[in-house]
């Protein structure tokens, strides 16, 4: 059967793949620019056909708490916002990931800090990859660049979140929430029955059935060995990530003397000055880390010594970049070129920035 | 085939919804599409602007810095985006409340007294129509049945006896150009 082919905003795509792919239930709380997710949710009524709870809280804190709730019972939850609400969720965050549970976070991303602007930007990477709450925990980070991989990261995040006990994030920026393409959708599935939660989720508050003990979340352990000893699994587990979970995509490497880096939907505007810069005989490739954390720094390392110099472009005061620092060691040229407070750069920009950085080198005849 | 457009005016003049239409009638025509909007609080009266790309390729950044095609209908947009119309491309402009028309040459410029005309067909919301009607003359991109089998699509059942109106928007949108 031919998929049917939907022209929606990326927002829009989130709460219909939600839907599709059994969550159980989303917990938010309006904020521009990613509103369109609990609109559409609204809008779609899916209490109506497959079960799944929608609820505006009162609060991205209570949003937040009532996705470790749900989480504790083995259930599909996830909850979104931008910036500043990510930011109040990172309490929550931290106890779910300390807790083990899987859950998906979706993060359309503003201009900060603070209030900031509701334009795009890409300005919580750190946040995202780095922790953001406190302790030692990581989140599986994605990030969409189309509209198409906003409707597919969520099914990837929730499988992954359950595969590893660990919440997952889609870290998207304010313009593939806004933008509207083509997508479709991933195919309906019904939720999981109680029975398949208790089978497929033996850790979850499902009732003891017939177990002596009560499976109990928590993130409190005030025995610091036994609490270093959940340091240690927790490590365990994002090692397991870092070897099987990396993924990116590369455009135009293979001969490629210079290399861009870049997430999201600004990979999309490189991708296009890169395009106009083969017309002109420079050959750039471009590096799209898909996750963000884990990071493909083993690639990067490998394509190092193939390449002169790396320019990584990202909507923040560069941050990214010293991911790629890390993974390159420092024995290639990385520079950085980003815009910040909402504004985004076009593929003339980024250009403009590159011949900036490796102009001199970029004008040699024997390129 | 790849057109990139830009679309800008004042929130309210049916800038997002006309890009809209154009981006559905990509899609029936089985074409790749983006549609990119302004979503700040231009929507709520100030200026707004969205470019769409119609393509039969796959398209990289849905951000551009030069346009195929704009569509202009105020003071500040046509300042903005007249020098961004690349050489050869066509600029469409509604005259009214302009006192700085475009002035290039290397481009077609394609005044279109939009507003006029709407209020003869006693109707100032067909004002988007009539502009894509203009719009489509001069750059066929996709056909005005897949306008409509698009309008169809999406417009909710109670709006369909609506579809008609915008036909003729549409055919007196050619005329005028």
């Amino acid at each position: 059967m031919a998929e049917e082919i939907k022209l929606m905003k990326g927002n829009e795509a989130i709460a219909h793949a939600a839907i599709r792919y059994g969550c159980d239930g989303y917990f938010g709380y309006p904020i521009t620019p990613q509103s369109e997710v609990l609109e559409t949710l609204e809008e779609l009524m899916p209490w109506e056909t497959t079960g799944m709870v929608v609820l505006q809280a009162e609060s991205e804190v209570a949003a937040i708490n009532m996705v470790y709730g749900g989480a504790a019972t083995g259930k599909a939850v996830m909850t979104s916002s931008s910036s500043p609400g990510v930011s109040l969720k990172q309490e929550g965050i931290s106890y779910i990931a300390a807790a083990e549970l899987p859950a998906l976070i979706v993060n359309v991303m503003r201009g900060g800090p603070g209030l900031g602007t509701i334009q795009p930007s890409q300005a919580d990477y750190f946040q995202a990859t780095k922790g953001g709450g406190h302790g030692d925990y990581h989140l599986i980070v994605l990030a969409p660049a189309t509209v198409q991989e906003m409707a597919d990261f969520v099914g990837l995040g929730f499988d992954l979140s359950f595969k590893y006990r660990t919440p997952a994030m889609i870290l998207a920026d304010g313009i593939v929430g806004q933008m509207m393409e083509k997508v479709v959708l991933p195919e309906p599935r019904p939720r999981r029955t109680a029975e398949e939660i208790a089978e497929q989720c033996p850790w979850a508050a499902t009732g003891k059935h017939g177990r002596k003990e009560r499976n109990v979340m928590t993130s409190l352990e005030l025995e610091p060995d036994k609490m270093e000893v959940n340091n240690l699994r927790l490590q365990e587990t994002y090692k397991r990530i870092e070897e099987n979970e990396v993924r990116y995509k590369e455009y135009h490497v293979e001969d490629a003397e210079y290399l861009i880096v870049a997430f999201g939907s600004v990979a999309r505007i490189c991708l296009k000055a890169i395009e106009d810069a083969r017309a002109r005989g420079i050959k750039i490739g471009l590096l799209r880390p898909i996750t963000l954390w884990p990071f493909p720094s083993d690639r990067l390392k490998e394509l190092s010594s193939k390449i002169k110099g790396i320019l990584t472009v990202e909507l923040n005061a560069g941050q990214m970049i010293e991911d790629v620092k890390l993974a390159v060691e420092c024995k290639i040229p990385v520079y950085h070129f980003g815009r910040m407070g909402g504004i985004v750069p076009n593929p003339g920009e980024v250009m403009n920035a590159f011949n900036n950085c490796f102009g001199e080198a970029s004008n040699n005849s024997d390129l | 085939m790849k057109e990139e457009i830009i679309i800008a005016g004042f929130g309210g003049q049916g800038v997002l919804s006309m890009g809209k239409i154009l981006a559905y009638a990509g899609l029936m025509e089985n074409l790749e599409v983006t549609w990119m909007p302004s979503y700040g609080p231009e929507q709520r009266g100030g200026t707004a602007n969205v470019t769409v790309i119609v393509s039969d390729s796959p398209i990289s950044s849905p951000v551009l810095d030069t346009y195929d095609t704009a569509v202009l209908l105020n003071q500040q947009s046509l300042d903005k985006f007249e020098a961004k119309v690349k050489p050869g491309g066509t600029l469409i402009y509604d005259p009214s409340g302009i006192h700085r028309p475009p002035t290039r040459t290397d481009i077609k410029i394609v005044p279109v007294d939009a507003m006029s005309a709407a209020i003869e067909m006693n109707n100032t919301k067909t004002y988007n129509m009539i502009l894509l009607g203009a719009l489509l003359k001069h750059r066929p991109i996709v056909s005005v049945d897949a306008v409509l089998r698009g309008l169809k699509k999406t417009l909710p059942d109670r709006h369909h006896h609506l579809i008609p109106l915008n036909e003729k928007a549409i055919d007196r949108g050619m005329d005028i150009a």
